[in-house]
């Protein structure tokens, strides 16, 4: 008899239990979906107003062109251009190796107090503010050097890469399974190729997808790069003089009040926002898995 | 119950020799074997004799060490943390007094999962131990790589795709490139941890047909969970419980006339 109307009450609520987990189920998707269009509207948005705002001064010049005199309009930021990939050069070049190597160590061999000192290390430094990493920079290179370089603000950058780098790369180098360290050590193939031609190489995407994060974020920096690389007017490609960068150039011309600077800063931003893009998709198509369009 | 059957008097003969026709040779032997993880004891003074071009499969219920022996004895222990004391020979010379990459050149492992390597081609797959180990030579390599696609009875299957990924395969295929990858590298022994526990019954015929053709060239060691593949495969038994080695003998008499109640007991499905 208990048993029978337990079964009833069942059977009564199949019919419910069954539209509220549709009902469920489909408002779930809907806020799942809508995120997502939130997420690529705002990115969207970013984009077209800067399109909007930059295009129309851009120029075939402002490629080409060194800034003009106030007053005089046009002129362009080539050397912004080459100070931006100069400044991202030195920075990738300082700060990738440490960083890649630095999540190699702590997935492989990460279990002990040294790795768990270096993995706080790493988050802390994940959470500082840009600003400070400038600061860092300021006084370990621009101080003893006396003069505002490229390489400072390389150091700079670098300084911001690393944790994030870091933290990419083990968790990266931690997702590939165990099975595949030990069938290569099984073959007889020593600990450090295991390492590096089937751990790195299965968990390659992963870094490489955490490499251009952290290239893209400091791309963009401009707090730090005030006091070490300074910015310049002029053309300079050595590392040991001030040099100017996208960023910088926005922060200043955005701030002026002429509005012919101020369209000029648009444009610069549009310059910016398109580098990182094109450095994007050149890697993802650098890296692309040649078994993945199979 | 179980207790009892523990304080049975537990001494197998380290190789049952007068059972077989001929004096083998000895290929690899553990003597008094005890295998830790930290301080659990998995392995309790396990001593037994492979001897060379047999197959010998290692049953025992879940749990009961299999894997920790066989990874014993080709160093794979220790990559998992484990230590172990004791000795393990191959060819009469300690393997923990020699150089760990180059004993896992000489005993190759096969794991229960196939696990080809995800990034790289069937040819690579197979290629890769002898491409990292230096021995490749771009005249040898193709050759290698058609020799043990062939020996892993995978090469009509695939000749025609070697540039496929390696994971584009299915289990059994993927399981015998896992073979045909050791094969490569050219070991004295295999090591096999229940390699068709993942496959199809098909597939797995196909593993046991190979198993018969490769102890012509090599020394095999196999885990099984499956009674009726130790039966069929191997040509000596060794049944451990709870970490102790109880029973090792002929196959044909491990399952028709074992000597120790526990195996019988095992091997009827009584328990285990
Ligand atoms: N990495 C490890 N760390 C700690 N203990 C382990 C580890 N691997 C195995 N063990 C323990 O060692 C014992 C033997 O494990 P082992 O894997 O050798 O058993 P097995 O006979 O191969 O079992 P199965 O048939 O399920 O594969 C088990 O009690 C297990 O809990
Ligand atoms: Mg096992």
């Amino acid at each position: 008899m208990e048993r029978n109307k337990e079964m009833s009450i069942v059977n009564e609520n199949i019919p419910y239990h069954f539209f509220r987990r549709k009902a469920i189920n489909g408002a779930m998707l809907a806020l799942c979906a809508v995120s997502a269009l939130i997420a690529i509207g705002i990115l969207s948005l970013i984009f077209f107003y800067t399109i909007n705002r930059g295009a129309s001064y851009l120029s075939l010049d402002f490629f080409l062109q060194m800034p003009k005199p106030v007053g005089e309009t046009g002129g362009g930021m080539a050397n912004a251009i080459v100070g931006t990939v100069i400044l991202i050069g030195i920075g990738s070049a300082i700060g990738l190796p440490i960083g890649v190597m630095a999540g190699i160590y702590l997935a492989e061999h990460g279990n002990n107090k040294f790795a768990v000192l270096v993995r706080f290390m790493t988050d802390v430094l994940s959470g500082v503010p840009s600003i400070v990493a400038g600061v860092v920079a300021y006084s370990l290179v621009v101080i003893p050097t006396k003069h505002f370089s490229a390489f400072a603000g390389g150091v700079a950058l670098a300084i911001l890469m690393i944790p994030t780098v870091t933290r990419t790369t083990e968790e990266m180098v931690r997702l590939v399974p165990q099975s595949y360290r030990e069938a290569g050590l099984a073959l007889g193939i020593p600990q450090w190729k295991t390492t590096v031609q089937i751990v790195l190489r299965t968990a390659f995407r992963g870094i490489v997808t955490g490499i251009l994060l952290a290239v893209a974020r400091v791309a963009g920096e401009t707090a730090p790069l005030l006091f070490t690389a300074l910015g310049n007017r002029f053309w300079s490609t050595s590392l040991d003089q001030p040099i100017a960068s996208l960023s910088v150039f926005v922060y200043d011309y955005a701030k002026s009040p002429f509005e012919d600077w101020n369209n000029q800063a648009w444009a610069a931003a549009l310059v910016l926002i398109i580098l990182i893009s094109l450095l994007s998709l050149s890697v993802r198509i650098v890296t692309r898995n040649r078994f993945s369009s199979r | 119950m179980q207790t009892e059957l523990l304080e049975q008097p537990n001494t197998p003969t380290i190789l049952p020799i007068e059972t077989l026709q001929v004096m083998p040779m000895i290929k690899m032997s553990a003597r008094n074997v005890d295998a830790f993880f930290g301080k659990a004891q998995v392995l309790h003074n396990i001593s037994l004799d492979v001897p060379a071009n047999k197959v010998l499969a290692i049953i025992g219920p879940s749990g009961c060490g299999k894997s920790t022996l066989v990874r014993c004895l080709n160093r794979m222990h220790e990559v998992a943390g484990g230590t172990m004391a004791g000795l393990v020979l191959l060819d009469d010379r300690d393997i923990y007094k020699e150089d760990a990459v180059r004993i896992r050149k000489r005993i190759g492992m096969v794991f229960q999962k196939p696990n080809p390597f995800p990034t790289m081609s069937i040819f690579d797959n197979v290629a890769v131990g002898l491409k990292l180990n230096g021995l490749a030579t771009r005249r040898n390599i193709g050759e290698v790589v058609e020799r043990s696609l062939k020996q892993a009875a995978l090469w009509d299957e695939v000749k025609d795709a070697l540039n496929k990924s390696g994971v584009s395969l299915s289990g059994g295929q993927q399981q015998r490139l896992c073979i045909a990858r050791t094969l490569a590298v050219s070991p004295e022994v295999i090591l096999m941890d229940e390699p068709a526990s993942a496959l199809d019954p098909i597939a797995t015929a196909k593993i046991e047909e190979l198993i018969h053709d490769l102890k012509k060239k090599y020394t095999i060691v196999i885990v099984t969970h499956n009674m009726q593949q130790a039966a069929r495969v191997s040509d000596l038994t060794a049944f451990l419980y709870m970490g102790k080695l109880i029973e090792y003998d002929e196959t044909k008499k491990i399952f028709t006339n074992p000597s120790i109640k526990q195996t019988e007991d095992y091997i009827t499905g009584r328990f285990g």
